[in-house]
């Protein structure tokens, strides 16, 4: 029946192909129309040589090929029809080294190409599968949306190009290291404006001090230890507020704009406005030590003293959950930028990563022997690293939870801070040292190293900004890092430049997309994955309430026919024929693949042969 | 504004001395004879470090003066986006919710009728107008304006039919006084008297006429289908199958030839005007009241069922319909398709309106109000915006075809946004607490417990087949699906 077997051959053109080649296909194009016409001077019939004459060519010749063309007759006709088409086809894409009217050709013809890695940049996520061709509908919906996925990331690489700034950079000669280069160095070498980022402030009153900059980079926040806060506008080095709360302060934070700060201190959490006037006194959260902000989810997470980690809801004022890890005094937090998990460091060296949907930690992962002293977690979420009191430094890959490095520090980093551009910064006692790509080759020297002019109690990179702020007992020190903050900022995002209008725009649009802390999870992104589960358990219900499974497959049974072809030889050789009809196009396809690799495998092959050997003499007896 | 190399002109300066750090020697412990070895090496080479530090100009991101738009220089680095789902779902729950707040569908009601409003009629080139024909035979103009422009008095008693020429000059009202007239569209001028341009005197009530898409034909229904040419007072064709009453007759707008009528015999019977006989027709479990075409699928149609259904039917397999589309509560009397061919929209005799897209089992969108009554007649506007409703009320009714669509023209910005926040919604449509909140409706309690009181019996049934399928042989208890239980079967 060979009817039968028809639908299969047809089925089995390899599914995913014309999805996967989906760019290839212009390329594929405008080769044609590139070599259109190479390809048109060839013969079309095994015996004509010569290509139709044109009336643009010279008139001797069409006396000459007369005769001929009257012979050839129709194979002659069709000809110049196909070849209207195809340079038809090659205007459009524009070939390379095809000619215009003046006579000169583009020598870069079609849209520029982009980069590869600035591709590979903006791509989200790797592109499934395309649904089989019965369910057509469907498929069309995602070739489409996939193309305009493609589109658009296409659009996105080209964008990248025109970006207005280059990230900084600091290189010194051939045998010097750059972490010999002092600050005062680099501020004389640079432009005014650049060298005025490297300032001290002598405040050896109220010391040491904590420090945090704003989301846009443009505020500092500093709190010292025995009370003394204040907020500036670093760069015009304008006065905010300043005030001392008289009581020990262990922690200061921005919240989602400089127009709030919260401050943790001896008692209470409070929170003031950036006048300094007190707006709350938060009860319900005590003996705070750290704080982190989580920016989109609005949401402020402290660790407290007495081992609780509080998330409070900032936009409406309410505790979200506290959570008792049962891991004692909390004081070393960070939290992960990319998913917005709470890391918390224990004094048994483990860290634990913590959501607000969960009262047990997610991870727990023994990083150190004795305490974890500080930790940081990159922008992109794919690394962490922490230092314990066993003076390493450790970096692990927080995907899958493997350490990548380890480095052993003389005097142990008290505190870490990662910059956006991947800069490591670790204070050891009175030194700030700065590092290059902890997670890549292994680190023998840092980049950049500074010493305070007092023990450090807190680092911070600023965004935006080659800055790096260190807080210390006898101030703060604003030190020029080249090369750590991210050039290019996005206006919608953090506009370090934004007026009052735009940021008030910027706090409602931010308000309405808050993130419900229930959407905190490791994998930011599941919320765009298909749920599998919960269809499965749909269909059982479905399958139960109506007594059958409606999206069961037919069984096949083979029509009754006379004549004596419905003898049960003969029903059991139909019933072959669509035997396993589903697994046959897999089976085909991975033929098909297999045999195409061999076949390259081979080409490869003979083409090396070709280039390395030479044909000797004997080549001639080899088979 | 920094040129990318600088080079330094302190030469002679001692890191150390300034705060560097070596970090082969911990600050503090630098000898003397490691001083003098840097410096040495210090002075060889002459300092050439090459350095580049961040330093944006302001006026390039700040606006020039205050008349300007602000500046947004935007980068879309994925890695300063974060949380680049659940912000877009927020968004997207945002949209749904405002769509809920914002779907307010209804628009006005045309009142001016003295009796219940039996037909209606769109105008094929003004949109503007709209036609309608009530039980005391007035026919009555309707404009956007929201008023009657011109009343006559058609027919002695109901008003069962009527339809506008392709051309939109004239149009055809049918009556229960046996007679088809044609009338013109104009109004009269003054003094002149209202008449009809045609008068055919018919043998038996028509129930239902329309007009062929591009000549001059027109086709009635009673006891039988007739084809009129508009220049005879006889019809050139007749068709009847045995039955003796048929409620609706159309034109298949793109296939311009073909027709289909509802017969009280419950069935579908499709003709061609070129064939002297009847094409097929399917029988029924229950009488189709009326049926429609989609305009962009030819051999598609619609009709709306006693039996609270709708069945979408493709005219080359009627053995069983292509969906079931089932929310009413009660007959249903009328249906139109919208001009896309997407959706339709059916009028029931359960005072509500429904708009279905054309392959789902379910409404999208259930329309009612208070005062509305059973819903004889509905009409979807030639743009795509609108649904008319005649009731038996009196009332016609305007709605919206998209309950949250905002009327009027919009700001590029304006349908951006729109255009934006539709795509949000149907990325994450699937999302329980998304769907939920898009799916709701308020109905009133009557319908509600109605509804309710239907899926408990249909689920009871569903139960009873089920044991007894249990209990009986295997395979002699066929699984039969609810596309099939509805046809009865298809005679040629």
């Amino acid at each position: 029946m060979p009817t039968a077997i028809k639908p299969h051959r047809r089925r089995s053109q390899p599914v995913g192909m014309t999805y996967q080649f989906l760019p290839e296909v212009k390329k594929y194009t405008t080769k044609m129309a590139a070599s259109g016409e190479t390809m048109l001077k060839k013969p079309h019939v095994g015996k004509k040589r010569k290509p139709p004459t044109r009336y643009w060519e010279g008139t001797e010749e069409n006396g000459k090929n007369d005769g001929k063309k009257q012979k050839e007759g129709d194979n002659n006709k069709q000809t110049p029809q196909q070849n209207k088409k195809r340079t038809k086809e090659g205007g459009k894409r524009g070939g390379a080294g095809e000619k215009i009217l003046s006579g000169k050709s583009d020598p870069f013809p079609g849209s520029a190409p982009v980069p590869e890695e600035k591709l590979k940049k903006f791509k989200r996520g790797e592109k499934g599968e395309l649904p089989p061709r019965p369910q057509y509908k469907l498929r069309d919906v995602v070739v489409r949306s996939e193309a305009a996925s493609d589109l658009a990331q296409k659009q996105n690489a080209r964008y990248d190009l025109m970006l207005p700034e280059d990230a900084g950079f600091l290189e010194g000669d051939e045998d010097e290291d750059t972490c010999t280069i002092s600050q005062d160095d680099i501020a004389d070498a640079v432009d005014i404006t650049a060298g005025a980022k490297y300032f001290n402030l002598t405040l050896s009153q109220f010391g040491p001090y904590r420090l945090d900059y704003s989301k846009t980079g443009r505020h500092l926040l500093l709190g010292g230890r025995r009370g003394h806060v204040t907020c500036l506008d670093w760069q015009s080095k304008q006065l905010m507020c300043e005030m001392n709360v008289m009581e020990t302060v262990n922690d200061v934070k921005w919240l989602h704009s400089e127009a709030l700060f919260a401050v943790a201190q001896k008692k209470w959490l409070y929170i003031y406005d950036n006048k300094g006037i007190e707006l709350h006194c938060i009860r319900k959260f005590n003996d705070v030590l750290r704080m982190q902000f989580l920016p989109y989810h609005f949401l402020l997470a402290t660790a407290s003293a007495t081992g609780f980690l509080q998330y409070l809801d900032v936009s409406v004022g309410k505790e979200v959950v506290a959570i008792c890890t049962k891991a004692g005094r909390l004081d070393v937090m960070a939290h992960n930028p990319h998913n917005a998990i709470i890391h918390l460091g224990h004094s048994n060296g483990t860290v634990t990563l913590w959501t607000p949907n969960q009262r047990e930690p997610l991870v727990k992962m023994l990083c150190h022997q004795g305490g974890v002293r500080s930790v940081a977690v990159d922008k992109t979420g794919t690394y962490m690293v922490t230092s314990g009191m066993d003076k390493k430094l450790k970096v692990y890959d927080i995907r899958s939870y493997r350490p990548l490095q380890s480095y052993f520090l003389p005097a142990g980093a008290s505190c870490l801070s990662l910059s956006q551009r991947g800069l490591l910064s670790a204070a050891t006692g009175d030194i700030v040292q700065v590092y290059r790509d902890v997670w890549g080759t292994p680190v023998t020297k840092p980049y950049m190293a500074h010493r305070a002019k007092g023990s450090v109690w807190g680092v911070h990179f600023c965004p935006f900004e080659d800055v790096l702020g260190v807080g210390h007992g006898e101030g703060f020190t604003s030190m020029v890092v080249p090369g750590a903050g991210e050039p290019n900022f996005d206006g919608l995002d953090a506009n370090p430049y934004r007026s009052a209008k735009q940021r008030q725009e910027w706090e409602v649009k931010a308000l309405l997309e808050k993130i419900q802390p229930e959407l905190i999870g490791l994998d930011p992104s599941q919320l765009s994955q298909v749920d599998h589960s919960t269809w499965e358990q749909r269909h059982e219900d479905r399958v139960q309430a109506l007594g059958f499974d409606p999206l069961a497959k037919e069984k096949f049974t083979p029509r009754l026919k006379t004549k004596g072809r419905s003898s049960s030889g003969k029903v059991e050789k139909r019933k072959k024929q669509v035997a396993h009809e589903d697994q046959r196009d897999v089976i085909r396809q991975t033929v098909e693949d297999r045999m195409k690799i061999d076949k390259e495998r081979k080409e490869k092959e003979k083409k090396e042969a070709a280039a390395a050997g030479q044909k000797s003499a004997l080549d001639r007896f080899r088979k | 504004m920094v040129s990318p190399k600088i080079f330094s002109q302190s030469t002679n300066t001692l890191p150390a001395n300034k705060g560097g750090y070596c970090p082969q020697h911990p600050v503090g412990e630098v000898t003397r004879k490691h001083m003098a070895v840097r410096i040495i090496l210090l002075f060889i080479h002459i300092n050439a470090m090459k350095v580049k530090v961040l330093s944006r100009n302001p006026d390039d991101y700040v606006r020039e003066t205050k008349l300007d738009i602000q500046r947004v220089p935007r980068n879309y680095d994925p890695s300063l986006h974060p949380f680049e789902v659940p912000r877009e779902y927020t968004r997207a729950l945002n949209a749904t919710k405002l769509e809920r707040v914002f779907a307010k569908p209804f628009l006005a009601s045309l009142d001016g009728h003295r009796d219940g409003v039996n037909c209606m009629a769109k105008h094929p080139k003004s949109l503007s107008t709209m036609l309608s024909g009530s039980c005391d035979g007035e026919v009555v103009w309707n404009l956007t304006k929201r008023e009657c422009v011109r009343t006559l008095q058609a027919h002695e008693g109901f008003v069962r039919g009527m339809v506008v020429r392709f051309c939109g000059t004239s149009f055809f009202t049918v009556g229960d006084d046996k007679t088809i007239k044609q009338w013109k569209m104009e109004t009269p001028g003054y003094g002149e008297e209202e008449e009809p341009l045609n008068t055919i005197l018919g043998k038996s009530v028509f129930t239902s006429i329309d007009h062929h898409q591009k000549e001059g034909v027109f086709v009635t229904c009673g006891q039988q289908v007739d084809i009129w040419d508009e220049q005879r007072s006889s019809p050139i064709r007749s068709f009847s199958w045995g039955v003796d009453s048929f409620s609706c007759v159309r034109f298949n707008p793109v296939e311009t030839e073909l027709l289909a009528s509802c017969a009280s015999d419950r069935s579908i019977v499709l003709y061609d005007m070129r064939e002297a006989t009847p094409l097929k027709k399917v029988i029924m479990n229950m009488r189709s009241n009326t049926l429609c075409w989609n305009p962009m699928e030819a051999y598609n149609f619609t009709c709306s069922n006693e039996d609270y259904n709708l069945y979408t039917y493709d005219m080359r397999y009627l053995d069983k319909p292509f969906t079931v589309h089932m929310d009413h509560v009660s007959a249903v009397l009328d249906v139109d398709y919208s001009p896309t061919g997407k959706e339709f929209v059916s009028a029931s005799f359960d005072k509500t309106i429904r708009i279905f897209p054309k392959d789902s089992g379910h409404s999208r969108e259930v329309y009612h109000t208070k005062r509305m009554q059973h819903v004889i007649s509905i009409k979807w506007s030639s743009d795509n915006k609108y649904i008319l409703s005649a009731s038996d009320e009196m009332n016609i009714r305007l709605w919206k075809a998209n309950a949250a669509e905002k009327l009027g023209l919009l700001a590029p910005r304006e349908k951006a946004a729109v255009n934006y926040s539709q795509k949000l919604k149907d990325k994450f449509q699937h999302h329980p607490q998304i769907r939920r909140i898009a799916r709701h409706r308020h109905l009133p309690k009557s319908i509600y417990s109605q509804s309710k009181e239907l899926r408990v019996m249909k689920e009871a049934r569903r139960r009873k087949e089920r044991n007894v399928r249990k209990h009986s042989k295997p395979g002699s208890m066929p699984v039969v699906t609810e596309k099939e239980k509805h046809v009865v079967t298809v005679v040629k």
